[in-house]
C-alpha cells in the first residue's frame, strides 16, 4: 500500500513537473524509469490517467524505445556499445568480463536487482571505445582494470555521482580544423548580423553560399527555410537534429559539447528569419551527459539576451530553446519521425508530403536541420555566403565534419573542404593498411582500395561524417554481419519490407558467415536488397541493405571464400533440430545423429538436391551405384 | 473532359481531383492496384508497400502518393510485380499463415493478392513465430498467426467504432497486434462482429465464429474471379462471400 503511494506521488510530481503535456510524454517517461528503474503496468497505467492519455498509447511509447524498460532492471544498467568499433577494440570480450566479475548474464538482470547488463547500437564514442552506457551516461576507454572497479562500486552501491569522474570523461579529438572548428566565433554576431542586415539579406546570403543540409542526404538549406519562411500560419519551430544515430559518427556531440553556442545561434538565427519563436533540440538519448551543461549553456544566453524574450534588446525578436531526449530509436534520426517522437509519440516516420516546412512539429511550419548545419548558418550569417561557397566543389560548398574511427593511428573530428578524397583522410588519419572502408554508417558506401580516389562530396560520396576504417587483418563480413544485426534492432516494423527484410538479411548475413551459405544465398541477398531499397516506407528500410549490396561488389572475394562447394544449402540444420528429440530420449550416440556430412548418403542427397553443380568422377560414381 | 487533369496508369489516361492519390485516382477509374493496408474508407496508411508503383521511375506507394497532372505511373510491369512478390512473400515467412487449413481460404484478400501477383509459395527462410490464438470472445475468434499488421483492425476500431479495441506495440518484428486489455483478451473487451472492426480483416486473423465453411472451398470469393475483379474483400457484402455487413 505504502509502496504504491510513493509511485503515485513520484509519478504525479513528475507529471506535475511537466505540466501533464502530451507531448513531454518521452521526458515523463525517461524521467520515472529513472526513479523506479523500469516501467511496471502499474506506472504505465498511472502516468496515463495523469496525463489524460489511453493506456495503450503510452504502453506504445514504453515498448518503442529501446532504452525505456517494460521489464526490471537493475539498479546499475549497463549497456555496452556494440558497433563494429567497438568489437575491434574488443568490447565483447570485456562484456564478457563484467558479466563474470558481477555474475549475471548478457542481456539479464542480476537475481538482487543491482545490476543489469546489456548491448546498445554505437553510442558514439568510437575514437575512444569500447564504450558503454550506465544509466544512461556515456563510459568511454573501458578496460579490464576500470571494469574491475566498475564492478567494486556496484557490488557497493556507490552511487554514480561518488564514482570517479575520469571513468566519465569524453574528450573531443579535433584532429583537423577548417572554417567551421577552427576561426573564432564572437556569440551573438549572427544574430547582430540578421538584426542589422534583415531576413532578406541573410537568406541571400545562404543562396550564394550553396550549403546544404549536412546530415547527409543534402537538401539545400536555403530552400528549406524559404519554404518554411512561405509557408502560411503564425507559429512556427525550429528544430535541431542532434539524434546522431549512424553507427560510427560522432561530430554532432563534439559540437554539442565544444561549440554548443554556436549551433544554438544558429537555431536562433532561423527562428528569426523563418518567425519562429520556440526551437527543440533532439538530442540522442546516449549523449545525456551533454544535458546539465547545454541547459547551463541555454540559460546563459538568456541571461546575456541571446534568448529569450527581445534578444539583443528588439522588441518582438522572442526566441527560446527547450531540450528533448531521446531513448535509443535510430529511426528518430529521420526527421518525421524525429517530430513524431518530439510530440512525445513512438517514433514512425510520417507519410510524405506533406514535408516539414508545411507540415511539421504539431503539424505547424518546421525546419529540421543537423546540429552541423546551424552551426555552419551562424558562420554564414557572419562572414558572408561567398566566403563559405570558396570552399568545396561546384555542388558541394563549404566543409564537412568526418568522425574518424576504427583501425587509424589518430580517430577523431576532422574537418575537411568537400572534395577531399578517401586517400587523404587515410593519410591524415594514419590508417597505414585500410583493406575498406565503411563511410556513411552502415547505411552508407562500403569502400575498397580502388575508390580510395573518390571525393567525399555530394556528387560522389554523400556522407552525415561516419568514417570506419578496416585493416587489413579485419574480416570484412565481421562488420557486414553487426551491421545487419544493428538494422533488426533499429527497423521501427511499420513497413514490411524492412521489418521483415532486414530480419531476412541478417540470418542470410549469418548463414554465410557461420560458413553454412551457398552461391544461392548471395544472389538472394541481392533479391532482398532490391526489394527493402525500392518499397520501404523511409530511409532506414531503403538503405538497410546498401552495405550487404556494396559489399557483394566491392569485396565478393570476402563472400566467396565463406561459401559451401554447392549452389544451394537448406537454412535449415536437420540435425541439430533432432536435439529436443535426443534430448527427451536422454541419447546422444552416433545412431540418435543424422550421417555426417561427407557420408554417401548425405553427399547423394545434395547431388540431387543440386543439379547445376559440376559432378566430380567419385560423385558419378556415386550416382552410378544407386539402384 | 478535357479541363480534368489526370495522368497515365500504364500508358492509359486517369483523372483525378486535386487532393486524391494516384490510389483512389485508380480506384474511382476502376483501374487495380495490387495493395492490403488500403481501404477506402480510411484514411491511407502506407505500411503494407504492395501498392508500390513508378511514379515518373520512382518508386512509390500509389496509396499515399499525391496524384498530380502528367504523372506517368506505372504498376503492371514485371519489375514492379517481382518486388510485390517479394513483400508477399515476407508476409507469409512472417506469420504461420497455413491456406489449406484456414477457413478464409478463397475468401482471403492476402491469399488472392499473391494469386494475382503470381506468388505460388515463399522463397524466404520462414520465422515460424510462436503467436496465440483468441478464442475468448463469444462471436469471434482473432488468430495472431494470420495478422499481417495493416491496421485495419486498429483503425476502424479507433476511428469508426469508438471502441480502441486493437492497438499494435513494440517495434521491428516484435511488432505485434494486441487486444487493449489488462488481460489481453478480446473476449474482455465491448468488441461485436457488427463493428466495422469486425469487416475490414484481409486475411483470416479476424474470424467470426459459428460460420464456418459456410461456403464450400471452390465456390468462395476469389475461387470465383481474382481480386483485380472481386475487389477487397471487406467491400463486398458477406451475402456474396465477402466482410461487409449488411
Amino acid at each position: 500500500m505504502a509502496e504504491s503511494s510513493t509511485l503515485a506521488q513520484t509519478i504525479h510530481d513528475i507529471v506535475q513537473r511537466h505540466n501533464s503535456v502530451p507531448t513531454r510524454l518521452l521526458q515523463i517517461l525517461r524521467e520515472v524509469q529513472d526513479s523506479l528503474t523500469w516501467l511496471s503496468p502499474e506506472a504505465i497505467e498511472r502516468v496515463a490517467d495523469e496525463i489524460g492519455l489511453s493506456p495503450d498509447k503510452v504502453q506504445r511509447v514504453a515498448e518503442f524505445y529501446s532504452f525505456l524498460y517494460t521489464a526490471p532492471r537493475g539498479s546499475y544498467d549497463i549497456l555496452f556499445s556494440d558497433n563494429i568499433t567497438d568489437r575491434m577494440l574488443g568490447n565483447r570480450r570485456l562484456l564478457r568480463y563484467l558479466c563474470d566479475l558481477l555474475g549475471v548474464g548478457i542481456g539479464q538482470t542480476r537475481a538482487d536487482n543491482r545490476v543489469s547488463i546489456g548491448v546498445t547500437s554505437c553510442t558514439g564514442l568510437c575514437d575512444q571505445g569500447p564504450a558503454a552506457l550506465v544509466n544512461g551516461y556515456a563510459l568511454p576507454r573501458l578496460d579490464k582494470p576500470r571494469l574491475d572497479r566498475i564492478a567494486e562500486l556496484i557490488n557497493s552501491q556507490t552511487p554514480l555521482s561518488e564514482w570517479p569522474q575520469d571513468f566519465f570523461e569524453v574528450t573531443s579529438n579535433i584532429r583537423r580544423a577548417d572554417i567551421l572548428l577552427g576561426r573564432h566565433f564572437a556569440d551573438g554576431a549572427a544574430l547582430r548580423a540578421v538584426l542589422k542586415r534583415g531576413s532578406q539579406a541573410i537568406l541571400e546570403e545562404l543562396i550564394k553560399s550553396g550549403l546544404r543540409g549536412q546530415g547527409g542526404a543534402g537538401y539545400k538549406l536555403a530552400l528549406k527555410w524559404i519554404s518554411c519562411h512561405d509557408a502560411p500560419g503564425e507559429v512556427k519551430y525550429v528544430v535541431c537534429n542532434a539524434d546522431e544515430g549512424e553507427p560510427g559518427t560522432f561530430k554532432d556531440r563534439v559540437l554539442m559539447q565544444e561549440y554548443a553556442d554556436l549551433v544554438f545561434e544558429g537555431m536562433t538565427l532561423c527562428g528569426r528569419v523563418i518567425g519562429a519563436r520556440q526551437g527543440f533540440v533532439y538530442l540522442r538519448g546516449e549523449y545525456r551527459y551533454l544535458l546539465d551543461s547545454l541547459k547551463a549553456t541555454l540559460q546563459r544566453r538568456r541571461e546575456i539576451g541571446l534568448l529569450g524574450q527581445s534578444i539583443l534588446g528588439e522588441s518582438g525578436f522572442d526566441f527560446d530553446i527547450d531540450i528533448h531526449l531521446g531513448a535509443g530509436a535510430y529511426v528518430c534520426g529521420e526527421e518525421s519521425a524525429l517530430i513524431e517522437s518530439l510530440e512525445g509519440k513512438h517514433g514512425v516516420p510520417r507519410i510524405r508530403p506533406p514535408f516539414p516546412t508545411t507540415h511539421g512539429y504539431l503539424n505547424k511550419p518546421t525546419v529540421v536541420n543537423n546540429v552541423e548545419t546551424f552551426a555552419v548558418t551562424a558562420k554564414i550569417a557572419t562572414e558572408g555566403g561567398a566566403w563559405f561557397a570558396s570552399r568545396g566543389t561546384a555542388e558541394s560548398k563549404g566543409t564537412k565534419l568526418l568522425s574518424v574511427s576504427g583501425d587509424c593511428e589518430r580517430p577523431g573530428i576532422y574537418e575537411y573542404p568537400f572534395g577531399v578524397t578517401v586517400r587523404r583522410v587515410l593519410e591524415d588519419c594514419g590508417a597505414r593498411d585500410a583493406q575498406g572502408i565503411q563511410m556513411a554508417g552502415p547505411a552508407g558506401h562500403t569502400i575498397s582500395p580502388k575508390q580510395y580516389d573518390r571525393r567525399i562530396c555530394f556528387d560522389d560520396l554523400a556522407t552525415g561524417g561516419s568514417f570506419m576504417v578496416f585493416a587489413k587483418h579485419r574480416d570484412i563480413l565481421d562488420g557486414m554481419r553487426n551491421f545487419a544485426h544493428f538494422f533488426v534492432h533499429e527497423s521501427c516494423g511499420f513497413c514490411t519490407p524492412c521489418r521483415v527484410g532486414t530480419s531476412l538479411m541478417r540470418d542470410l548475413v549469418d548463414k554465410v558467415h557461420t560458413g553454412h551459405g551457398a552461391r544461392a544465398d548471395l544472389d538472394e541477398m541481392r533479391r532482398l536488397g532490391r526489394i527493402m531499397k525500392a518499397a520501404s516506407h523511409c530511409g532506414l528500410g531503403q538503405t538497410a541493405p546498401n552495405s550487404v549490396l556494396d559489399s557483394l561488389d566491392q569485396f565478393p572475394e570476402a563472400w566467396e571464400r565463406r561459401l559451401r562447394s554447392t549452389s544451394y544449402e537448406p537454412a535449415f540444420d536437420l540435425d541439430a533440430a533432432l536435439s529436443e528429440a535426443r534430448r527427451l530420449s536422454g541419447r546422444d550416440d552416433p545412431g540418435a545423429h543424422l550421417p555426417d556430412e561427407q557420408s554417401d548418403l548425405v553427399r547423394l542427397a545434395k547431388l540431387l538436391a543440386d543439379q547445376d553443380a559440376p559432378m566430380s568422377d567419385d560423385e558419378r560414381n556415386l550416382l552410378g551405384a544407386l539402384p | 473532359m478535357s479541363g480534368e487533369p489526370s495522368f497515365t496508369l500504364d500508358d492509359q489516361p486517369v483523372p483525378f481531383q486535386d487532393g486524391q492519390t494516384i490510389m483512389e485516382a485508380a480506384r474511382v477509374a476502376g483501374v487495380y492496384i495490387p495493395h492490403l493496408c488500403f481501404n477506402p474508407d480510411f484514411a491511407p496508411h502506407g505500411s503494407c508497400r504492395v501498392c508500390l508503383v513508378k511514379v515518373n521511375g520512382r518508386p512509390q506507394a500509389a496509396c499515399t502518393t499525391p496524384a498530380v497532372a502528367g504523372q506517368v505511373v506505372q504498376s503492371e510491369i514485371e519489375e514492379l510485380q517481382e518486388i510485390r512478390r517479394g513483400i508477399l512473400e515476407m508476409m507469409f515467412v512472417e506469420g504461420n499463415h497455413i491456406c489449406p487449413a484456414c477457413e478464409k481460404s478463397g475468401a482471403c484478400q492476402l491469399q488472392a493478392v499473391a494469386y494475382y501477383v503470381g506468388m505460388l509459395a515463399p522463397r524466404f527462410t520462414y520465422f515460424y513465430p510462436q503467436r496465440t490464438l483468441d478464442a475468448s470472445h463469444p462471436d469471434a475468434v482473432i488468430d495472431f498467426n494470420r495478422c499481417i499488421l495493416c491496421e485495419l483492425c486498429v483503425r476502424a476500431s479507433r476511428d469508426i467504432d469508438g471502441k480502441n479495441v486493437f492497438a499494435v506495440q513494440n517495434r521491428g518484428l516484435k511488432a505485434h497486434l494486441v487486444i487493449n486489455t489488462p488481460s489481453g483478451k478480446l473476449g474482455a473487451t465491448t468488441f461485436s462482429i457488427t463493428d466495422k472492426a469486425a469487416q475490414v480483416c484481409p486475411t483470416g486473423a479476424i474470424l467470426i465464429k459459428n460460420r464456418g465453411y459456410e461456403t464450400p472451398i471452390g465456390r468462395r470469393l476469389y475461387d470465383r474471379q481474382p481480386v483485380n475483379v472481386v475487389g477487397d474483400v471487406a467491400q463486398v457484402p458477406e451475402s456474396e462471400g465477402g466482410r461487409r455487413h449488411e
